[in-house]
């Protein structure tokens, strides 16, 4: 008796430890730090924050854990300045000892976060949604990630819908700066290889209110205008656009037929249908992995709660990006050991799905990925939306160029008069 | 009475003018003396605190973690220098100029220029010290430029012509792109390799920055002992009597301007070799406000003042992200910021002087309790 209480008692203690043990286990692996960085201040603060919610439903979609390691989230801000970016990641990587990287969301910050990242061999770097073509195609940065497509991307394909409509002759109009310049190469290196002609090419100050020099500039002889502008600059120009009488039909950039753009209430509002633009997201696009991602962000950020009415570009992109992030943990079952070696391995051969389709990574660790051609048309209520007109996919960063032969758009980068 | 005569009379005006304007010129009327007097006035000068420090400052990146010793140390370091600028100018010239931080932008944009960057198509590569220098002399005589412009106005209108100066130049770095490469700046301005010692490195960087804000500390500390920095605080304190008594009020300026620029520039130096990069934005307004804010929060009445404010600047701005809500941040800047101007409006410096006052009128007055209950 005694001894069957003993040998009991024993097996007890025994399951104890083992159960202890087995517990512990889950409980010793550290949790994965991941630092995560967007503008909360300064003129993209908003879409800094929708940012965030983007890369926090990536998180939250895994419930915290991806393979059996907590996930903790350390954030920090920037202005869309590259020094204090700079600055913000390096305190989350040398003082918190973040182990991967998430940001920053503006041009020049990635290209000054790519530079940094090279004197931190031990962390990987994922873009956040930053779009400069430089950051990955001069001095690649061998462990800095982008899964989101640059602003020349965003615009390939849209030059053979244009040419398909009928415009043969466009003149640029676009704001002065290396985002618009990408645009315009975007379209360009397509619309001009296809036959088409741009004659003139206007590049106006950022933030600027007058457009009339510019208007007057326009030949009577193209038969469209690309405008490359901020959702309110572009309004700003169709309203004294239509004052001056012109009428030739628009061809928008990725951020300039915008919801700003669609509730234009002037004369002109019924020639805005049929207007051309392309970008790397849809709000019409009827894939149902893009309507999840939507029901999901409404779901989880409301209005009521500061989210958007639909996901923004940012948010779409940091969620892209922070879900590669966990996409390539989950591949290697959390192991971050031998410099991280394995993870980035992973990463760069990784086929990520995301709301908008699949992307790969080419030899610079950039996307690969879809763009979407959008037309605005009328619906019975009278509103204005873009509908999907085309869906291009694999539109690689050298836009189809051999790698010798393509230059990063500039002023006069490409040009075709 | 001779050219000689006259000057030494007036600085001695000058000196009691100064005396009674704050505590550092006190020991200012003392220099004036004699110059024998020197290696004893260094001698007093001198006190165990300053060794303290010095010492503190020495050890500091052997303790420190990397992070520590190059973003607050170095940068502290750097920013400071560039609002020392402005303390010489604001404190002791009566002159609050918010382009210091454009002077130091030019000396910055020249370096990236001149010396190499990651737009070779742009700079022209030539050796690091060359381009430091020719970048030092060209901020220089924009700061005289800006000094000569400015040097008229007084009070509101010094920063309206200062503020609007900085403002073109930072339209003139967004807009321009054969030069100054427009909205991306110049990236990749690294500090450079010598005698086989990365200067990019935090410890070596932190010991160049620091051997600078010290030269510039000391440097600033001698100059408003000399005849010149005491004039110089005769004219912030009264212009017209000063210009009666025969000094040239304009050309007192004008060179406080141009000593403030080879500080500044140094500083400029420093923070584009820190960042490694310089943009329009590092001498947009907020940049150029933030070295006034330096400035006023580490108090103007001494030349530590613009370094203790950089070090709680740049505390703030890296930390404060951790103390409280994310969106919320710059919240908790603002009102320490608020805190030390509305407590103190001598800054850090001033809080420290009342502290120490206070301190002094606690003391006897123990002694004395302690007398009376032994009685």
């Amino acid at each position: 008796m005694t001894c069957s209480k003993r040998v009991f008692l024993r097996t007890l203690a025994g399951a104890a430890v083992f159960a202890a043990f087995s517990a512990a286990a889950p409980a010793q692996q550290p949790p994965v730090r991941i630092g995560l960085l967007a503008t909360l201040e300064g003129p993209f603060a908003a879409g800094g924050a929708d940012g965030m919610r983007g890369a926090e439903l990536a998180v939250r979609q895994r419930g915290g854990v991806v393979a059996g390691r907590r996930i903790e989230i350390i954030k920090a801000s920037s202005n869309a300045n590259p020094d204090v970016a700079v600055n913000a990641t390096r305190k989350l990587v040398e003082q918190d000892k973040v182990d991967i990287m998430v940001g920053p969301l503006s041009g020049s910050e990635g290209i000054a976060v790519k530079e940094y990242s090279k004197t931190q061999p031990h962390v990987t770097f994922i873009n956040g949604s930053s779009g400069a073509q430089a950051t990955t195609l001069v001095n690649p940065s061998p462990n800095f990630f982008r899964f989101n497509t640059d602003g020349a991307q965003w615009m390939y394909g849209l030059g053979r819908a244009a040419l398909e409509k009928g415009y043969k002759r466009v003149m640029v109009i676009a704001e002065d700066y290396a985002f618009p310049y990408s645009q315009v190469q975007g379209f360009m290196s397509e619309f001009c290889r296809l036959g088409g002609r741009v004659p003139v090419k206007a590049w106006v100050p950022l933030g600027g209110k007058d457009y009339s020099s510019v208007i007057a500039r326009i030949p009577k002889d193209v038969d469209a205008l690309l405008v490359v502008l901020g959702g309110a600059d572009a309004v700003n120009f169709l309203n004294q656009y239509e004052a001056a009488g012109g009428d030739k039909p628009m061809i928008g950039g990725s951020i300039t037929v915008s919801q700003d753009v669609l509730n234009y209430k002037g004369k002109r509002r019924d020639s805005l249908v049929g207007t051309l633009s392309a970008g790397p997201l849809a709000d019409a696009y009827d894939a149902p992995e893009w309507k999840a991602f939507v029901a999901d962000y409404q779901k989880n950020y409301p209005v009521s709660a500061g989210g958007y009415p639909s996901p923004s570009l940012f948010a779409l992109v940091y969620y892209i990006n922070m879900k590669a992030a966990l996409d390539g943990l989950e591949a290697v079952k959390g192991d971050l050991s031998d410099g991280q070696r394995k993870y980035r391995e992973a990463l760069s051969k990784m086929v990520l799905k995301t709301p908008v389709g699949e992307v790969r990574l080419d030899e610079n660790r950039q996307a690969i990925g879809t763009t979407f051609i959008t037309e605005v048309v009328k619906d019975a209520q009278g509103n204005l939306f873009n509908r999907v007109l085309r869906k291009v996919d694999n539109v690689s960063q050298l836009l189809g160029m051999r790698k010798e032969e393509f230059k990063i758009g500039s002023r006069d980068e490409p040009s075709c008069p | 009475m001779s050219a000689a005569q006259w000057r030494g009379a007036m600085n001695a005006g000058a000196g009691r003018l100064a005396r009674a304007g704050g505590a550092p010129a006190r020991a200012a009327g003392v220099a004036v003396e004699g110059r024998g007097q020197a290696r004893a006035w260094i001698s007093g000068m001198v006190r165990p605190h300053h060794l303290v420090v010095l010492a503190f400052l020495f050890v500091y990146p052997f303790y420190a973690s990397p992070f520590l010793t190059y973003q607050i140390g170095a940068q502290a370091l750097a920013l400071g220098l560039i609002a020392l600028s402005l303390t010489l100018l604001g404190g002791y010239g009566g002159m609050v100029s918010l382009a210091q931080m454009t002077v130091a932008g030019i000396a910055g944009y020249m370096l990236a220029i001149l010396g190499t960057s990651g737009e070779a198509g742009i700079s022209l590569g030539w050796p690091w010290w060359l381009a430091a220098l020719l970048g030092i002399g060209i901020a220089t005589l924009a700061a005289t430029l800006i000094g000569w412009l400015s040097a008229r106005t007084e009070g509101i209108y010094t920063i309206m012509i200062t503020i609007a100066i900085g403002v073109a130049f930072y339209y003139l770095c967004l807009q321009n792109y054969s030069v100054f490469n427009g909205f991306q700046g110049f990236q990749r301005v690294y500090a450079p390799t010598v005698l086989g010692i990365d200067f990019r490195d935090p410890v070596p960087f932190y010991f160049v920055a620091l051997a600078c804000a010290l030269a510039g500390y000391f440097f600033v500390v001698y100059l408003l002992r000399t005849p010149f920095g005491i004039a110089l605080q005769g004219v912030r304190d009264n212009a017209r009597r000063m210009g009666a008594l025969g000094f040239n009020v304009t050309a007192h300026r004008v060179a406080a301007y141009a000593v403030a620029g080879v500080i500044a520039a140094v500083g400029g130096i420093l923070l584009t070799w820190y960042n490694g990069l310089i943009a329009p934005n590092s001498v947009g307004i907020s940049a150029l406000v933030n070295i006034l804010i330096i400035a006023i929060l580490g108090g103007m009445g001494h030349p530590v003042g613009p370094f203790l404010g950089a070090i709680v600047f740049v505390l703030l701005q890296t930390f404060a992200i951790d103390l409280i809500d994310r969106e919320r941040f710059n919240l908790l800047i603002g009102l320490v910021f608020l805190g030390i101007v509305l407590f103190s409006p001598d800054g850090l410096l001033g809080l420290w002087a009342r502290l120490r006052e206070k301190l002094a009128t606690l003391r006897p007055r123990a002694a004395f309790n302690r007398r009376r209950s032994q009685r």
